[in-house]
């Protein structure tokens, strides 16, 4: 008889910060550009250059320890973590260890089980190493340092998670908040959010915690779901079978659905950690705190709120909206510019929602702009194209940010509101759909539906299927 | 024609006169090092087509009226760790044998602004690491009094070159001594500064927390005067601080009436020679006869600077050091298999072994087991010395004594005995370990020749208390040429 177990999971969760430069010297963070072309000497490890600390990394920092609860540690340090790897340039990364920036807050998330605070251990601030490319052909590997110095948070979970729902539960949160504050775009498939599992198990009712593995880098929600899942039961069948969990760092090959051990604790590097000479204590003034308290931005409670009393939106609606910071900028942007915050609603929590589904895109993605979707609702507003079209023209706008205008103009999308023309198309129709008529007559008042449909195919789509019904019914 | 037996200060004059130019200063520093080079050996690399075209735009600049600084036109010799835009930095290390910065160090740079003459990188101890200069991949430099001793260091190839007159001053860094000891042991004068008064930004860290950049030469107006100009607050290095009062050379008064004295007595004990501790006693009588009061005290803790400053500098230098790995620039070895065997093959053929050994210690004090036993205990007493420090600068203005307990060793006699090599530290170490600035210059001769060192250190900021006291000890005697220099 197999016993219970419980799966204990605590998570390391680093997130690239949105700041423009660096986090020790004024370099682009931008992604995706030529390798080595966002580098000077001190993001390459030159000797003799020294770091600066950039003054937004440590107010990001402190924003998200404000928004999860943590108390701020007015005086913090940065030291230095030590090990070889070409990535990092110095062979050492700044990093802190024993005074970082946030300690001892939580979030509260919510999974079928219920309500459940996850404790933050603490949040630190570091440096990110540069990227490895490895030329199989050539036998060499390149490094490009684009990404070196790029600035980080790490944030420490509590070994409080029970279940990949609530790992997931809790990532989305913490996702959230952290994109509701600008600090982070938060994108996985970017690697500006990158998570490490530990996960051990225990009998259930156990008070001591098991031998913890840890998983590094999972590369999306739902491969870290499925990494739980098939190291929780491998940690299991290991116990069952009278072995051991050995405490190792473990990789997640999530193509193949298994994961292999990559180094065990005896061959653990000694980081020799220290405090970093060239960096000064960063003291955090009651003034400076202050200031970070009073400027945090609208979080998704408030948006959820003001959305539903503001705007008058139903709680569906408003709820969809902020589920992600992108929705809800774009939500507000628009409506700023066309001032009918139920259509923009109705736009985003239907086709775009739709669509994102469809393209298995995140919101995050969203690229149109807010003036081309005001300018769809306006086109329908107007009665310049009719429902159909509209839908047909956002396409575009979701797809490559098209100017609605131009594109109706175009394309000859405008609707045909000649009603000479479209008397004579239902005249046409009538003739042509004797037995439609007839059923109509008959009282199938369901008949003018596809009477109604048939005008629209003979105008091109590019009619108001309202006046269609209205002229339909006048001319039966 | 004889301009580099004048002060950097009064050759800087000459050619704003108009009496000499600095291209003909310029050559003059070549001919020099020709005539002497095989002697001292204080260069690592000369640049001989740089500075002649360069000292052609100076003198154009001084006509111009673009420089205006007492030290335009002078030639000055750098320390190889002290990076160089476009010229060969070596840290006197096969490690940077091909090491060609993009960028110049901001100390450098100020002087440069200043208009000064760049004529090569001065020979060192390895990364610094050494109190002989003999520890340099690139041989080894002699001591220009007698060139059967060694010239100190690290920056021994600087103090070298100035008290041979193969130029007018030069540009040295201070971790434990650095520009203390050699001055003391060239007859030179030098200055560490108070830790963030000069930029650190492009000299090739050693001991982070305790590295400062700072003048060599004949006497402390040169040194006042170009620690005046290399001073600046830089937003590069995050250490630096703005200095309020930066006018050095104001402090050069000849008045040191009513001046607090402090000797220590811990200075004066077991190790010191004799010939040392007379010729120091000598200098403080030669400033109580000035006016000033000078009475010995107990500094305490002297016993604990040693092993606390070789902990925490061997402990920032191992981490330091990690970035020189085949990887990016510099020394590669030629055959390896795989990452860890090049990165390891390239270090132990590319670091001496005085790197070697401190790298090891530095690692060892900071591994897990031992960082609080060694590296945080070293860090409680650096604040302990600190406070030690304070506790006397409440009572004088300045603390006098010896720079160092000997006069230059022979030749090859520390080389092998780095215990007793770092001994030889005692009376500069603790300095850094609190920040402070100190000056050394020439207080005599020993029986054999060769030049002695007297220490002014003073309290954080207070350089110019410190300048005040050695000015006026300064006046009461004449400056010694070495016998190569006026050959």
């Amino acid at each position: 008889m197999r016993k219970e177990y419980e799966t204990v999971i605590g998570l390391e969760v680093h997130v690239e910060l949105a700041t423009k430069t660096k986090i020790f010297c004024s370099c682009s963070t931008a992604f995706g550009s030529q390798p080595n072309t966002h580098t000077c000497p001190v993001c390459t490890g030159m000797p003799g250059s020294l770091p600066v600390l950039n003054k937004k990394v440590v107010e990001y920092a402190m924003a998200v320890g404000v928004a999860t609860g943590c108390q701020i540690n007015q005086y913090s340090k940065f030291d230095r973590k030590n090990y070889f790897y070409p990535d990092n340039p110095q062979n050492y990364q700044i990093s802190q260890l024993y005074l970082p920036i946030c300690h001892d807050g939580g979030i509260e998330i919510e999974t079928k089980a219920g309500r459940k605070i996850i404790g933050i251990h603490e949040i630190h601030m570091e440096e990110d190493a540069g990227k490895l490319v490895h030329d199989d052909w050539e036998e060499v590997s390149l490094v490009d340092y684009n990404r070196s110095g790029v600035p980080l948070i790490e944030i420490v979970s509590e070994p409080d998670m029970r279940s990949a729902e609530e790992v997931i539960a809790y990532l989305e949160k913490l996702r959230m908040m952290i994109q509701y504050l600008g600090a982070s775009d938060c994108k996985m498939q970017e690697g500006s959010m990158r998570a490490d599992v530990n996960l051990s198990v225990r009998e259930a009712g156990a008070e001591k915690f098991g031998t913890r593995t840890e998983m590094k880098n999972i590369g999306s929600f739902k491969a870290i779901a499925r990494a739980i899942e098939a190291e929780a039961v491998r940690q299991i069948d290991l116990l069952e079978s009278g072995g051991q969990v050995v405490q190792e760092t473990r990789r997640w090959n999530d193509e193949q659905g298994y994961s292999y051990a990559m180094r065990s604790k005896e061959d653990a590097q000694d980081y020799r950690y220290f405090p970093e000479p060239d960096l000064v204590p960063i003291v955090v003034s009651d003034e400076w705190l202050q200031q970070i308290r009073d400027n945090q931005p609208e979080m998704r409670d408030e948006k959820l709120k003001r959305y539903q009393e503001t705007f008058g939106l139903p709680e569906y609606d408003a709820q969809i909206l902020t589920s992600a910071k992108k929705l809800a900028d774009l939500f507000e942007a628009t409506t700023e510019l066309c001032q009918k915050p139920k259509k923009v609603s109705n736009w985003l929590i239907g086709e775009t929602m739709r669509l994102l589904k469809e393209h298995e895109m995140d919101p995050e993605q969203l690229s149109f702009s807010p003036k081309n979707l005001a300018k769809v609702i306006q086109l329908t507003e107007d009665g310049t194209i009719n429902g159909t079209v509209a839908k047909e023209v956002f396409e575009e706008v979701f797809a490559r940010d098209i100017d609605p205008d131009a594109y109706v103009k175009e394309k000859g999308l405008k609707t045909v509101n000649d009603e000479g023309a479209l008397r004579k198309a239902i005249a046409r129709v009538i003739k042509e759909n004797p037995q439609s008529v007839e059923d109509y007559r008959g009282g199938k008042e369901k008949a003018i539906g596809f009477l109604v449909g048939q005008t629209m195919k003979a105008m091109k789509g590019k009619a108001n299927p309202g006046i269609i019904n209205q002229i339909l019914k006048e001319m039966l | 024609m004889k301009l580099l037996a004048l002060t950097a200060v009064g050759l800087g004059k000459k050619i704003k006169a108009g009496e000499v130019s600095a291209e003909e200063a310029a050559k003059e520093a070549l001919e020099a090092i020709k005539a002497r080079e095989s002697q001292v050996h204080s260069f690592v690399t000369i640049d001989e087509e740089g500075i002649v075209k360069r000292a052609r735009e100076v003198q154009k600049g001084i006509l111009q009226g673009e420089y205006y600084s007492p030290l335009a036109g002078v030639p000055v010799a750098v320390k190889d760790n002290l990076c160089i835009q476009g010229l060969l930095t070596t840290c006197s290390s096969k490690m940077l044998y091909n090491f060609i910065p993009t960028y110049t160090a901001e100390a450098v740079r100020n002087l440069e602004k200043a208009g000064a003459v760049i004529v090569g990188k001065t020979n060192m101890d390895e990364f610094a690491m050494g109190s002989t200069t003999e520890t340099s991949a690139y041989g080894v430099t002699k001591n220009p009094w007698n060139t059967g001793h060694v010239p100190g260091g690290s920056s021994g190839g600087s103090c070298a070159a100035v008290a041979a007159e193969e130029v007018s001053y030069a540009l040295g860094s201070d971790t434990g001594g650095s520009i203390r000891q050699p001055s003391s042991f060239c007859g030179v004068t030098g200055i560490k500064p108070t830790y963030g008064t000069v930029s650190r930004y492009g000299l090739i860290a050693y001991g982070s927390s305790l590295d400062q950049v700072g003048p060599i030469a004949k006497d402390v107006s040169d040194c006042a005067a170009i620690l005046e100009t290399i001073t600046s607050y830089d937003k590069k290095d995050s250490t630096s601080i703005e200095r309020k009062e930066k006018d050095f050379t104001s402090a050069l008064v000849e008045d040191v009436s009513g001046m607090k004295i402090g000797i220590p007595r811990d200075y004066l004990g077991a190790g010191l020679e004799p010939q040392v501790k007379d010729a120091v006693l000598a200098a403080a009588k030669k400033l109580e006869e000035q006016g000033a009061v000078v009475e010995e005290f107990d500094l305490s803790l002297v016993e604990y600077a040693i092993p606390a400053y070789y902990v925490i500098a061997a402990a920032e230098a191992s981490s330091n050091l990690e970035r020189f790995d085949g990887v990016k620039y510099g020394y590669r070895a030629k055959e390896y298999e795989g990452l860890h065997n090049m990165y390891k093959k390239s270090r132990s053929e590319g670091f001496g072994m005085e790197v070697k050994r401190r790298i090891m210690l530095g690692s060892f004090v900071l591994s897990s087991g031992y960082y609080d036993a060694y590296y945080l205990k070293a860090l409680r007493t650096k604040a302990l010395i600190k406070r030690a420090f304070d506790k006397a600068f409440e009572r004088y203005d300045v603390i006098l004594g010896p720079t160092a307990p000997t006069t230059a060793p022979k030749l090859g006699e520390l080389l092998n005995d780095p215990l007793k090599m770092y001994l030889g530290d005692v009376y500069t170490v603790s300095v850094n370990l609190a920040g402070l600035p100190a000056i050394s210059l020439p207080c005599g001769l020993d029986k054999n020749g060769l030049p002695i060192g007297l220490q002014i250190i003073g309290d954080c900021f207070q350089e110019k208390k410190m300048i005040r006291a050695a000015f006026a000890y300064e006046q009461s005697r004449a400056y010694q040429r070495c016998p190569l220099a006026g050959k």
